[in-house]
C-alpha cells in the first residue's frame, strides 16, 4: 500500500479542492514561490492554477485575514497561510471581530468560508516566537473552528472538509508532522467536529491532539508492555469540541489523561478535565495533565527536550499516577 | 520606476468615458438619502434619550453628503464597508430605514435581528459586507471584498474615519490592494478628530490623503460636505477601480454635528468651530444647488417633506415591533 506524506497530503488537498471548486483562492507569504513556502508544502500550485488564485502577499498577515475575510463574505473561498503559529498574533483582529462573528452578528445572513493554515509547534529549535500552539488562544471562540490533524490521511481529509466548511476554519499543522508518512485516506473527507477513537482499550484514556496523538499512540504501545490497555483519543479539532467521544471512553475506562503541547493554565486540557468533570465525574476514578512548563518555550536541544511532552513522558507519568494514584506534578 | 511628486499622482489621467454632465434628477434622489439620514440620525438621538437606543450610538449628522456622493457613483451590486458610525453607509448603500431603525432598537425585524445593534451591521444583500466596532477593521473588510469584486467585475468601497489612518489595518491593506491591483477605493471620512482627539494632534504630517502617495495610490482632498464633489471623485475613483486602474483613496473632508458618542458633549471643540461647520452644511449646500441648478423649491420641499414622514413611519413601526425571543431563535454558533 502507498504512503502518504503529510506535506504532500496537505498539498493534495489544496490541489483537489482548488480543481473542484472555481471559488476557491490560495494565498499568503512565498506560498507561491518555488520553493512553495518555508516546508516546502505548497510548490507547483501556482504552476498549475495561475496567479490570480494561487500568489503570493506582502508580510502583512492583519491585511491577510481581513482579506479573507472580505473575499469569505462575498463569494469567495480563501485559504490563506499564515507562515507560523506564533504570527496569529498579528491577524487575531480580524479573525475574533470579522471571520468569528459575520454569521451569527448579521443574523445568519452569510457566513465566512475561510481557512487559515499555520505551521505550529515546538521541537524544531525555533525557539520561543517560531514554535508556540495558538489552538488553545483560538479555542474560546464562538465561531471560529479550530482543527488540528496528527496524520497524513487526517491532514488531507480534514483540509478538504475545513474548505467545503461554510465557517471560518483555523487549520494547524503541526512542524515535526511535516515529514511523516501514513496510510492514503479510505474517504474522500473527514468531518471536522468529531474526535477519533485512534486505539481501544479499557484501563485508561489518553487524550490530545496533533503531534501528542503520535505521541499518545507510542506511549501505548510501550504501555501495552506493562499490560495496560490505552485507549487514545484524538480531538481533531478543539472547537467544535466532540466531548460525547471524550465522555463515552471515560465511561469505560473511568481514567483519563489530557496530553497538551502547551501551558496547564488555560490550556484546552485544563478545560477539557473540567467538562469532564462536570458531566462525567461519576464515572471518573481519576484525571490529569501532562503539558509544559509556565514558562515561553526556551531553545537550546536540552531545553527544549526537558520543555516538551513526549512518548517517554507520557509512559512516565502514567506508571506513576496508576502506581502511586497521586498527582506527579507538572 | 522613480519617487513621482504626490500631485503627480494625484489627479491621474481621466478614465475614457467618465460623464462629467450632472443630472439634477438623480442629485435630488441623493439629496432626498443625504436628508433621510439625517432624519434618522436625530430620531436616534430622540430615541436614545428616551431609553429606547441602548448601549452607545455614534451618529454620523453633518457627514451624510460623503456616504451619499460615493455611493452615487456605485452600482447596487458594488460592496462597502462601514464604521460604527455607519448608519449613513447603509442608508446611503440601500438598508430599508425601518430595518436599521429596528435594529437600533433591538427589535426582532432589525436588519440583523437585535443581534448586531448600532456599531456592527451587515446587509448583505445590499453588499454592505459589514460595519466594524473596531476602528481600521473596516478598510480590510472592503479589501477583501475586492478580491471577490475582481472576479464578478464589481468594486468595493471602504468608509473610515481619520482616526483610522493610523491603524496597521490602513497601511498594511493599502499597500496590499496596490500590490494586487484591487479594484477598491478607500474613502476616509475626515472628521478632523478620532472621539476626544484632534487629528493633527495624532497624525504625523498632518495629512492624509498624501500617505497614498507612498504606495503610489492615486490620491484626491474632496470637500466632503460638497455632495457635487463627493460624487465626482468618487465616479472617477470607481471607473479607475472598473477598468483595472487599481486602489484610489479619497480624504472626503467634513464633521461631525454631533459629538463622538452619544455621551460626548464635544466640550473640547474651540468656540465657533461648530458653527463655521454648520454654516457649511452639507444639506444646506445641496439645496442650494439644488435650487440654482433648476429644481424647483417645491420638489425641494417635498423631498424633505417625504424623508421626513419615511422616517416617521419607519420609527413608528420599528418600535411596535417586538423584541427577538431568545428561546424562539436562540441562534446557532456555525453555519450549515
Ligand atoms: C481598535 C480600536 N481602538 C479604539 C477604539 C475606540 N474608539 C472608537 S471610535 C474612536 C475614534 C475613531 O476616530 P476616527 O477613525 O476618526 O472615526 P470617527 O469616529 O471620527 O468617525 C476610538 C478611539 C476602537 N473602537 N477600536
Ligand atoms: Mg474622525
Amino acid at each position: 500500500m502507498s504512503e502518504l506524506e503529510f506535506r504532500v497530503a496537505i498539498r493534495d488537498a489544496l490541489a483537489e479542492e482548488l480543481e473542484r471548486d472555481e471559488s476557491v483562492l490560495f494565498f499568503g507569504e512565498d506560498v507561491a514561490a518555488e520553493q512553495g513556502g518555508v516546508f516546502a508544502v505548497t510548490p507547483g500550485l501556482q504552476e498549475r492554477f495561475g496567479a490570480n488564485r494561487v500568489f503570493d502577499t506582502p508580510i502583512s498577515e492583519l491585511a491577510l485575514a481581513g482579506a479573507a475575510f472580505g473575499a469569505a463574505a462575498t463569494g469567495t473561498r480563501p485559504v490563506i497561510e499564515i507562515m507560523f503559529g506564533d504570527f496569529m498574533a498579528l491577524p487575531m483582529d480580524s479573525l475574533v471581530n470579522q471571520a468569528a462573528k459575520l454569521w451569527f452578528v448579521s443574523n445568519e445572513q452569510g457566513s465566512a468560508p475561510l481557512v487559515i493554515r499555520s505551521a505550529v509547534g515546538a521541537g524544531g529549535r525555533f525557539g520561543a516566537m517560531h514554535s508556540q500552539n495558538p489552538g488553545t488562544w483560538l479555542q474560546g471562540i464562538p465561531g471560529l473552528k479550530v482543527v488540528a490533524p496528527s496524520s497524513p490521511a487526517d491532514a488531507k481529509g480534514l483540509l478538504k472538509s475545513a474548505i467545503r466548511d461554510d465557517n471560518p476554519v483555523i487549520f494547524l499543522e503541526h512542524k515535526r508532522l511535516y515529514s511523516i508518512k501514513g496510510p492514503e485516506p479510505d474517504s474522500e473527507t473527514v468531518p471536522l467536529e468529531e474526535a477519533a477513537v485512534v486505539r481501544e482499550g479499557g484501563d485508561l484514556t489518553i487524550v490530545s491532539i496533533s503531534k501528542g496523538v503520535r505521541d499518545a499512540l507510542q506511549a501505548a504501545d510501550t504501555l501495552a508492555g506493562d499490560g495496560l490497555e490505552i485507549e487514545v483519543i484524538d480531538l481533531r479539532a478543539l472547537r467544535p469540541l466532540d466531548l460525547a467521544t471524550v465522555l463515552t471512553s471515560v465511561a469505560k475506562t473511568n481514567r483519563v489523561l489530557a496530553v497538551e503541547e502547551g501551558p496547564r493554565v488555560g490550556g484546552w486540557a485544563t478545560g477539557l478535565l473540567g467538562s469532564i468533570a462536570e458531566q462525567g465525574l461519576h464515572d471518573l476514578d481519576d484525571a490529569w495533565i501532562v503539558a509544559t512548563e509556565e514558562t515561553p518555550i526556551p531553545y537550546s536541544p536540552s531545553l527544549e527536550d526537558e520543555f516538551l511532552p513526549n512518548a517517554e513522558t507520557i509512559v512516565e507519568s502514567v506508571r506513576a499516577r496508576l502506581r502511586t494514584g497521586v498527582e506527579t506534578g507538572a | 520606476m522613480s519617487a513621482r511628486p504626490a500631485q503627480e499622482t494625484e489627479r491621474a489621467p481621466e478614465p475614457a468615458g467618465l460623464e462629467r454632465e450632472h443630472d439634477p434628477g438623480a442629485f435630488l434622489d441623493a439629496y432626498a438619502r443625504m436628508v433621510l439620514i439625517r432624519e434618522f440620525e436625530q430620531a436616534i438621538h430622540r430615541l436614545f434619550l428616551k431609553g429606547e437606543v441602548h448601549g452607545t450610538t455614534h451618529l454620523s449628522a453633518g457627514q451624510e453628503a460623503v456616504p451619499v456622493g460615493v455611493c452615487m457613483a456605485l452600482d447596487a451590486d458594488d460592496y462597502v464597508s462601514g464604521t460604527y458610525r455607519g448608519h449613513g453607509h447603509a442608508l446611503a448603500k440601500g438598508t430599508a430605514p425601518e430595518a436599521l431603525a429596528a435594529e437600533m432598537l433591538g427589535r426582532a425585524s432589525g436588519v440583523c435581528g437585535g443581534r448586531a445593534g448600532s456599531m456592527n451591521v451587515v446587509d448583505l444583500e445590499h453588499g454592505l459586507v459589514g460595519c466594524f466596532g473596531i476602528v481600521g477593521g473596516s478598510i480590510a473588510a472592503a479589501t477583501g471584498a475586492a478580491l471577490s469584486a475582481r472576479r464578478q467585475g464589481r468594486v468595493s468601497v471602504a468608509f473610515f474615519g481619520d482616526g483610522a489612518t493610523n491603524q496597521a489595518y490602513f497601511h498594511e491593506c493599502l499597500n496590499f490592494a496596490r500590490v494586487l491591483e484591487l479594484p477598491v477605493v478607500y474613502v476616509c471620512e475626515n472628521n478632523f478628530y478620532g472621539e476626544f482627539t484632534p487629528m493633527e494632534n495624532v497624525t504625523a504630517g498632518g495629512e492624509i490623503a498624501a500617505r497614498a502617495g507612498a504606495y503610489k495610490i492615486p490620491f484626491t482632498v474632496v470637500d466632503g460636505n460638497d455632495l457635487w464633489a463627493v460624487r465626482d471623485a468618487a465616479t472617477e475613483a470607481v471607473e479607475r477601480a472598473r477598468s483595472e486602474g487599481g486602489p484610489t483613496l479619497l480624504e472626503c473632508q467634513t464633521y461631525r454635528h454631533y459629538g463622538h458618542s452619544k455621551s460626548d458633549p464635544a466640550k473640547y471643540r474651540p468656540d465657533d468651530e461648530l458653527e463655521r461647520w454648520l454654516a457649511r452644511d452639507p444639506l444646506t449646500i445641496a439645496r442650494e444647488r439644488l435650487l440654482a441648478d433648476g429644481i424647483g423649491e417645491d420638489e425641494v420641499t417635498a423631498v424633505e417633506t417625504e424623508g421626513r414622514e419615511e422616517m416617521e413611519r419607519a420609527t413608528q413601526a420599528a418600535l411596535a415591533a417586538p423584541y427577538p425571543d431568545p428561546r424562539e431563535r436562540p441562534g446557532s454558533e456555525f453555519s450549515g
